[in-house]
């Protein structure tokens, strides 16, 4: 080796050994607690949990929570991800985190001191100041309260399925799982309510809801004229987009435990929600934030050479982005992507260019922290590129956008990483972290309150994209869970019938 | 504050609920691979997991999707040639540009979802086949059978089994621990007293009166010692081995004329597993001959025996002739426990069957541990049948059931290996 800078030991340096105990992981958390604050991290408290290599497996397949409740579809992904593990065709996730608190943070027992340490800043100090800062998990997830409630979604469905049997609730939560990436309100706010509350407002709900429903189902005829004079009030007055909600609310059949069942998926898939839609901030921002909490360390001398050469082969590997030609290419790496834009505004704060003061007249020159800090607090993926993406990124990555229109015969490349380009550029690239483009806009549309009691969806296409082929599978849960016959309209932007599905129910009646 | 928490030692396989659930929901795709494993695989090797295929189509989860198609504007990393407005051609398969990523899955083709079932899992597919799951370990290893074996000695029993020397040796001892003391003391008292007495001092001494009162005392202590308690007891403890019976060989003999279909070598095969399994408990080492017959007799391998397509008329004889020579050669008397398993549709040549009985009953009977015949067939018994029937008047280590479907084959499995009347 070569003459690397001498610098005086540390007093608290951390042995240059790859092996960790339990007191070096307890000393390098220490240290990068102390460098994070010093930043100005603002975290929940963090629990660090040591687990076994099967065990990640069995967290990051129970939907990466400590509980869970049991599904086929869970055990499907701990096999394929046994499978790959066992014949060494992937590593495991590093590190698993959990939006609570306190936040837990896995730390795999096979990981070298170097990786642990690196787990514990990315995971422990990024994500977690991420999650207790980030608006939408502010808003939209109650880190007190999910462990908690958990539990509860665990022993309630244990509980059904000891009363109605396995197979009765396997069904109801298949198809509940089959929409319940359209189980969220976009707009609505939750309240927060711990355990207790949930359980006593579980009750009242299950007696409360079904009055309600047999009120709105009431078959008891009214008299003739008032039936002839008032059209029959359109149901819902608004469209719904949180399929799930609607049908916890007024689908016909449901019994009570069926109903809470739908809402425990949609509490769960609300609860993620904000996962999905800030997917390269939260990544970024780790990723920064291991990067740069572990160059002081390194700077300050706490950890040596070896640690570092070890934890910037991690880091690089995280953060390579293969290029679209690459038989490695698999879309935009997040990690890559959320990092140097991360890094990038530190950039702009510090040494901004004419270009830089041209295009951020506001952040460059400005404190580098509290601009970070400032954009991880209110921004999700889509508006965050839209805000912070620069000309001078957009180069680095060689970014292109390609047209694909199915009228024309070739594809077009729209707008290159030139002047003329960058903010078309940009802007193409936040519409695609916008999970309203990625998914199709599906709404609850109307039911048929007087006659059949058909439920009709209505899909508004954007840029005339088709519905995949799996839609109708798909119906078919929903005419299950709906218990009457489903519609579904494609409709263009402007309101005109496309195309329409739809799903029969042969017999009506008790479904499950 | 900060935890550190050990979580390694505590909810291991907590996904185990989430396999058994999945397993269950595939249940009847996952027999079937047991079923075909069970074909495919040698009988010395049927204990060990499987890996088992399903199509993609049937593991998938639907959700609502994109499919190609319309406007797409995708933006990607690493231009490197193109300009603003070049052409591209459309690649092949439909994908836009970039991979597809932002399209579904559901038109590329996937291999089949793959996993492995363990040891135990297969095992349990394998028995459910058999329509009684659990009870046949226990049967099974209770047919083994033991010898008693003295273990030391223990503190509870049977009267009988009292260990007399072992009894009065701890009771000695007890004795002499529980006695030490005022033994101790009593030597000292009545040295002293002998002493007082010969310096004459007065019996009214009432140092004299304190230590005959003493001694009276002590005496009355040590008698009180019982000379054997309930505690001193030892009883011989026996307990039962496994009798180590080293080696056996296993004779597999199976009709192969044209009416044993693949369906009743399926069946005979499971019969056989079950045959080695049991035996495979109760010995070390065990070897499998395999005999297949139509009008002559072979010796061949596994895999012939159940898939050489060769076939003929019946003459059941030609494979007990082979097998009497064979046991003579190789399994000498005395060194190996023989089994014999016959597995055929009982349609044998009309005077053969009576040959078939005189060659039991005097040559090969003697010579063997148990004799099992299974008659694979849903018609009326054969010739083959009535004569056999005669044998076990003789030898009743023979035994002979009937076999319709698969189904039938554990509960036969277990008439024929019940436990003999000693």
């Amino acid at each position: 080796m070569n003459q690397m800078t001498k610098r005086p030991p540390h007093p608290r340096a951390l042995p240059e050994q790859s092996e960790w105990t339990f007191e070096l992981i307890e000393q390098a958390h220490e240290e990068i607690k102390r460098v994070a604050q010093g930043f100005g991290l603002d975290t929940y408290p963090n629990q660090l949990e040591i687990i076994t290599a099967e065990q990640m497996m069995d967290a990051y397949t129970s939907v990466g929570m400590p509980v869970s409740y049991a599904h086929w579809s869970f055990g499907k992904h701990f096999l394929s991800t046994e499978k790959g593990y066992k014949r060494g065709q992937m590593g495991l996730a590093y590190e698993i985190v959990i939006n609570s608190n306190p936040c837990i943070a896995y730390l795999m027992e096979e990981n070298s001191l170097t990786m642990q340490a690196l787990v514990i800043a990315h995971a422990a100090y990024g994500h977690n100041s991420f999650f207790k800062g980030n608006y939408l998990f502010r808003t939209w997830t109650d880190a007190d309260a999910i462990v908690d409630y958990m539990v509860f979604a665990k022993n309630y469905i244990t509980e059904c399925e000891q009363r109605h049997g396995i197979d009765a609730v396997e069904l109801l939560l298949d198809s509940c799982h089959a929409i319940q990436n359209y189980g969220v309100d976009r707009y609505k706010r939750p309240a927060k309510l711990s355990l207790a509350q949930e359980q006593q407002k579980q009750k009242e709900r299950e007696e409360y809801l079904q009055s309600q429903i047999n009120e709105l189902w009431r078959t008891v005829p009214k008299r003739e004229e008032e039936e002839v004079n008032r059209p029959a009030p359109r149901f819902p007055q608004e469209p719904e987009e949180n399929l799930l909600y609607f049908i916890e609310k007024y689908a016909p059949l449901l019994e009570p435990w069926q109903r809470e069942i739908v809402r425990i998926v949609r509490k769960i898939s609300q609860y993620f929600y904000p996962q999905r839609q800030t997917q390269v901030m939260n990544e970024g921002w780790a990723t920064f934030w291991h990067y740069t909490i572990l160059n002081q360390l390194y700077d300050e001398g706490v950890v040596g050479d070896g640690f570092m050469m070890e934890f910037l082969k991690s880091h690089t590997n995280v953060v390579y982005q293969p290029p679209v030609h690459s038989p490695y290419y698999n879309g935009i790496n997040p990690y890559a992507l959320g990092f140097a834009m991360m890094q990038d505004i530190r950039r702009i704060c510090e040494n901004p260019t004419a270009e830089d003061r041209e295009w951020f007249p506001d952040i460059a020159g400005s404190d580098w922290k509290k601009t970070l800090d400032f954009a991880m607090r209110n921004f999700k993926d889509e508006s965050f590129i839209a805000q912070f993406l620069s000309p001078r990124l957009i180069r680095d990555f060689h970014f292109f956008a390609v047209l694909d229109d199915d009228k024309n015969e070739k594809l077009s490349v729209s707008a290159i990483h030139d002047e003329m380009g960058y903010r078309y550029v940009r802007q193409q690239l936040a519409d695609q972290y916008n999970l309203g483009n990625r998914e199709p806009n599906i709404q609850v549309w109307s039911v048929n309150t007087r006659d059949d009691r058909a439920l009709t969806l209505r899909h508004t296409q954007f840029n005339r994209r088709p519905l995949n082929q799996q839609a109708h599978e798909v119906l078919k849960h929903v005419a299950r869970l709906w218990g009457f016959d489903v519609h579904l309209d494609t409709v263009t932007p402007e309101g005109q019938l496309v195309s329409t599905l739809e799903c029969r129910r042969e017999k009506r009646g008790r479904i499950f | 504050m900060t935890y550190l928490i050990d979580r390694r030692l505590q909810g291991k396989n907590k996904s185990a609920v989430n396999r058994e659930r999945f397993l269950r929901r595939y249940k009847s795709q996952i027999k079937d691979a047991v079923g075909r494993a069970i074909k495919g695989r040698s009988i010395t090797d049927i204990e060990n997991g499987e890996k088992v295929s399903i199509p993609v189509k049937d593991v998938n989860e639907p959700s609502f999707g994109h499919a190609h198609g319309g406007v797409w504007e995708v933006v990607n990393p690493g231009n490197e040639e193109y300009q603003k407005g070049d052409q591209i051609a459309r690649p092949k398969g439909g994908g836009g540009s970039g991979k597809g990523k932002a399209g579904n899955s559901d038109q590329t083709t996937e291999d089949d979802f793959i996993f492995e079932l363990s040891r135990e899992e297969f095992m349990n597919y394998f028995f459910e086949d058999l329509e009684l799951p659990n009870l046949v370990k226990t049967q099974l290893t209770a047919t083994v059978e033991f010898k008693n074996q003295r273990a030391g000695y223990t503190v509870s029993g049977t009267p009988s089994n009292i260990h007399v020397l072992r009894s009065l040796r701890g009771a000695l001892g007890r004795r002499i621990a529980v006695g030490g003391k005022p033994r101790k003391q009593l030597a000292e008292a009545e040295k002293e007293l002998e002493e007082l007495l010969l310096n004459d001092t007065p019996l009214a001494d009432p140092r004299v009166v304190e230590l005959k009162k003493l001694i009276h005392h002590l005496h009355t202590r040590i008698l009180a010692i019982p000379f054997i308690d309930p505690f001193d007891l030892r009883y011989s403890n026996r307990i039962k081995v496994p009798k180590p019976m080293t080696q056996a060989v296993m004779f597999c003999i199976m009709d192969v004329s044209g009416s044993m279909d693949e369906q009743r070598k399926d069946t005979a095969k499971r019969f056989f597993i079950l045959l080695y399994l049991f035996l495979k408990r109760v010995y070390e080492k065990i070897e499998v001959v395999f005999i297949r017959h139509h009008t002559a007799a072979l010796e061949v391998d596994e895999n012939e025996f159940f898939h050489s397509r060769e076939s003929g008329g019946t003459v059941v004889s030609s494979a007990l002739n082979l097998l009497n020579k064979i046991i003579d050669e190789r399994y000498g008397a005395g060194q190996w426990n023989s089994y014999v398993a016959q597995a055929s549709d009982g349609d044998n040549w009309d005077n053969d069957s009576v040959l078939c009985r005189q060659l039991l009953a005097n040559t090969i009977m003697p010579k063997v541990q148990y004799y099992t015949y299974v008659e694979i067939t849903d018609g009326p018994p054969q010739n083959l049948w009535e004569q056999y029937a005669q044998v076990p008047e003789l030898h009743p280590h023979f035994a002979m059931q009937k076999i319709v479907t698969p189904a039938d084959i554990y509960p036969v499995f277990r008439e024929l290996f019940k436990k003999q009347p000693k």
